[in-house]
């Protein structure tokens, strides 16, 4: 497939594999102690897993899965009011597919289907805007989910029901985003991360600039990287070089999309439509200062937490979840108490447990549920990936 | 379709109505209309054309073919009722003619019942009967009896149908997803995922544009063949819902051995590659209604890979991978890319119904 292969060729992924391998070997790295890299996007986590990615690195080097998968960091408070909205007679509860299963703290929004609620799947929010149209007698919801990436869609379907005067729709808003998340994880003491690949598709529409503070003040190396698995491996070693040149800048790597600028449109629409919120609660994470956005007052009419009473409950996570430890790399996946046991794809305990994207249900997926298998592995692995 | 003389004893009923309606339900005149219009002119053979409440199937003759029944049922509830390359009705047909063929059945007899929502359009019905009765016939196989019930809006969606197959295992065929073992060859019979691309791509919620047909096919000829020139074949298996990496799961937890395949060696055409890139999905798990995989010992892959290929319904057949000693239940796949990745089970589905 063209335009797809090219990023996904075998004998360029050798290259760079033996390029990370001659550089690992310059540094003298601890393979007791593995280098930190954190990838923040789920995207990212989804392509190391599907590709096999973490088996072709040297052990030297470790991958911690961020939290860049918004629907992993969703709290189980926000799931109850999506539900509670769904669940009104007069609504047509509009979401993407991957938030369905997403458990709430009675039901996930698959089960309130079931029991009856309208909730429809739809590919983009201009479907749920076109809902809107052919349903005058009905409340159409669309669930604003994402980071940056999809804020700029959510913002111009807003302004697109401006202009056309639909007033049966709004937004349940729930975008997040990513730089105030990353200083909460930069500031834990606990923290052994040494760099960053940054988020692309976020970044294409933020550009590379509101990243700067974690080179500047944090003094960490981030690489903007693709999502094409020998985008993967370049920017690896583009982290590590930094790492072993002393240096920490943010470097793009993923230049045939992300202009340093981001997207001027895109943004304009975004702080048109959006202000930052006080704060937002992540699961797994807590509560963070101005790491998420609501509707500014002039578009309130659109807002489904004003139109609706919604319950509005905190409900904490789980006491035996360490979600927050596997986010900042403290532990893997595997060394959590509950994971495969209590806490499993089918009944996910965990934020991260929850999508695809999320770093548990990668493992648990893809092949970390044995740890100690895996390793022995990695030695054929790399054989295989040689032949 | 057998072309037995049939004797009737009565005109067959005729709707003149445009659409179904509780009426066609009720058991009464109208009913039997349907019942003729629809499903018994298409159908048209000697052991439905009595109307009893059952078929009545002469051992002796059945017994020419082996020395087991098989026996078999599935349900059909896809969503669009037509999509490019079938409809409902060749799909409720083929999946029962398949599922009795990976057991190393010849097909023969099948049962159909079908429940219909009030408010389909007869010319509908009789096309997708008439679909139904082509299929069987090109298959050999007769239905013999059946079943219609007709349901208020929104009980159903349109139309869904049950088919239960019947056919004879010959003496000696021995089947068994149990049965692989370590060196065994992994092959299948030609690309994957088109079934569920097509019907996805039906539905047209994508808003997607793409020409990829559906491979919903009878494929007891083809394995019949392949039975007989690659003797010691240790299993097959239909990959629809759940598609390839759901049977190889299958396979590697029934038989407790690990299995990997190739990604490099696995069909896919591109324009389903490019749907799946799109969307997000995984063409491992798209269905397929006219694909098996097929488990055979060392010795006699190359003959089974030739008798595949030489066939219509495998020219594209290949060789995907290798049964192996290690972790019992795990399919791993070697990536285009040179990394290694496990192939699960999904928890759930990646879209709903589609088969």
């Amino acid at each position: 497939m063209k335009y797809v292969d090219e990023f996904r060729d075998h004998a360029k992924a050798q290259i760079l594999v033996e390029e990370i391998q001659s550089l690992v070997r310059t540094m003298n790295l601890n393979i007791e102690r593995p280098i930190q890299i954190m990838e923040v996007c789920g995207g990212h986590t989804h392509s190391i897993f599907r590709y096999g990615i973490e088996g072709m690195l040297p052990k030297e080097i470790e991958l911690v899965h961020g939290p860049g998968c918004p629907v992993c960091v969703l709290p189980m408070g926000r799931v109850d009011d999506c539900v509670a909205i769904a669940e009104r007679p007069d609504v047509i509860f509009t979401t993407f597919g991957d938030t369905m299963r997403v458990p709430g703290s009675k039901k996930s929004l698959l089960q309130a289907k079931a029991d009856g609620a309208d909730v429809r799947m739809v590919y983009s929010p201009m479907d749920a805007l076109a809902l809107a149209r052919k349903n005058p007698d009905r409340e159409v919801v669309f669930f604003g989910i994402g980071f940056e990436t999809t804020m700029p869609s959510t913002a111009l379907t807003v302004l697109q029901a401006v202009r056309d005067g639909i007033s049966n729709f709004s937004l349940f808003c729930n975008h997040i985003t990513i730089v105030p998340t990353i200083k909460a994880i930069l500031d834990s003491p606990d923290l052994r991360l040494a760099g960053f690949l940054g988020p692309g598709h976020v970044s294409m529409v933020i550009g590379t600039a509101p990243f700067k503070f974690i080179a500047n003040y944090y003094r960490k190396p981030m690489v903007i990287a693709g999502f094409e698995p020998l985008d993967i491996l370049q920017s690896i070693w583009m982290v590590l070089k930094q790492i072993e040149e002393g240096r920490s800048d943010i470097e793009n790597q993923y230049g045939r999309i992300v202009p340093d600028a981001g997207n001027a449109p895109a943004l304009e629409a975004v702080s048109r439509v959006y202000e930052l919120r006080a704060f937002f609660e992540w699961r797994g994470l807590g509560s963070i200062d101005h790491s998420g956005v609501t509707l500014r007052e002039e578009y309130a009419r659109f807002d489904a937490e004003k139109r609706f009473a919604i319950p509005n409950l905190k409900i904490a996570d789980p006491k035996s979840c360490q979600c927050g430890e596997v986010l900042k790399g403290v532990i893997k996946p595997w060394q959590c108490k509950v994971f495969g046991s209590a806490c499993t794809p089918e009944r996910p305990l965990g934020a991260l447990m929850v999508s695809s994207e999320g770093a548990c249900a990668a493992y648990f997926q893809y092949g970390g549920v044995k740890r100690h298998h895996e390793n022995s592995e990695r030695a054929s692995m790399k054989q295989a990936g040689a032949a | 379709m057998n072309m037995l003389p049939i004797h009737r004893t009565r005109q067959l009923g005729k709707i003149h109505v445009p659409t179904v309606t509780l009426a066609h339900g009720g058991g009464g005149k109208a009913m039997k209309d349907l019942i003729d219009d629809v499903f018994v002119s298409a159908f048209d053979n000697a052991a439905l054309a009595p109307l009893e409440d059952q078929a009545r199937l002469d051992l002796a003759s059945l017994a020419l073919h082996g020395d087991r029944l098989a026996f078999t049922t599935d349900s059909f509830v896809v969503h669009p009722l037509l999509f490019p390359g079938g409809d409902i009705g060749k799909l409720a047909i083929c999946g029962t003619i398949n599922d009795l063929a990976v057991g190393g059945a010849m097909p023969l007899y099948m049962a159909c019942a079908v429940i219909v929502e009030e408010g389909l359009p007869i010319d509908l019905m009789r096309k997708i009967a008439l679909s139904m009765a082509r299929t069987a016939q090109d298959a050999g196989v007769q239905i013999v009896t059946g079943d219609t019930k007709v349901v208020e809006r929104g009980a159903c969606d349109k139309l869904f149908i049950t088919t239960t197959g019947v056919g004879v295992i010959r003496k000696g065929v021995e089947l068994g997803t149990h049965l692989a073992q370590p060196d065994d060859i992994v092959l299948v019979n030609g690309v994957l995922g088109d079934h569920g691309a097509a019907v996805l791509t039906a539905r047209g919620d994508m808003a997607l544009d793409a020409a990829i047909e559906s491979d919903c096919a009878p494929l007891h000829d083809l394995i019949e063949k392949l039975l007989v020139a690659a003797p010691g074949i240790r299993c097959l298996r239909d990959a629809t819902r759940g598609g390839l990496a759901t049977v190889l799961n299958e396979i590697a937890d029934a038989s407790q051995v690990a299995i990997e395949i190739k990604e490099t060696q696995t069909p896919i055409r591109e324009d389903v590659r490019g749907f799946c890139e799109i969307l997000g999905l995984d063409p491992l798990y798209l269905a397929n209604e006219g694909k098996i995989v097929v488990v055979a010992p060392p010795e006699s892959s190359d003959n089974a890979l030739a008798v595949l290929r030489a066939h219509p319904l495998g020219s594209s057949a290949s060789v995907i991978g290798t049964i192996c000693k290690g972790e019992a239940g795990r399919v791993t796949m070697l990536t285009a890319f040179g990394g290694k990745r496990i192939v699960d089970m999904l928890v759930g589905e990646q879209l709903p119904r589609i088969c």
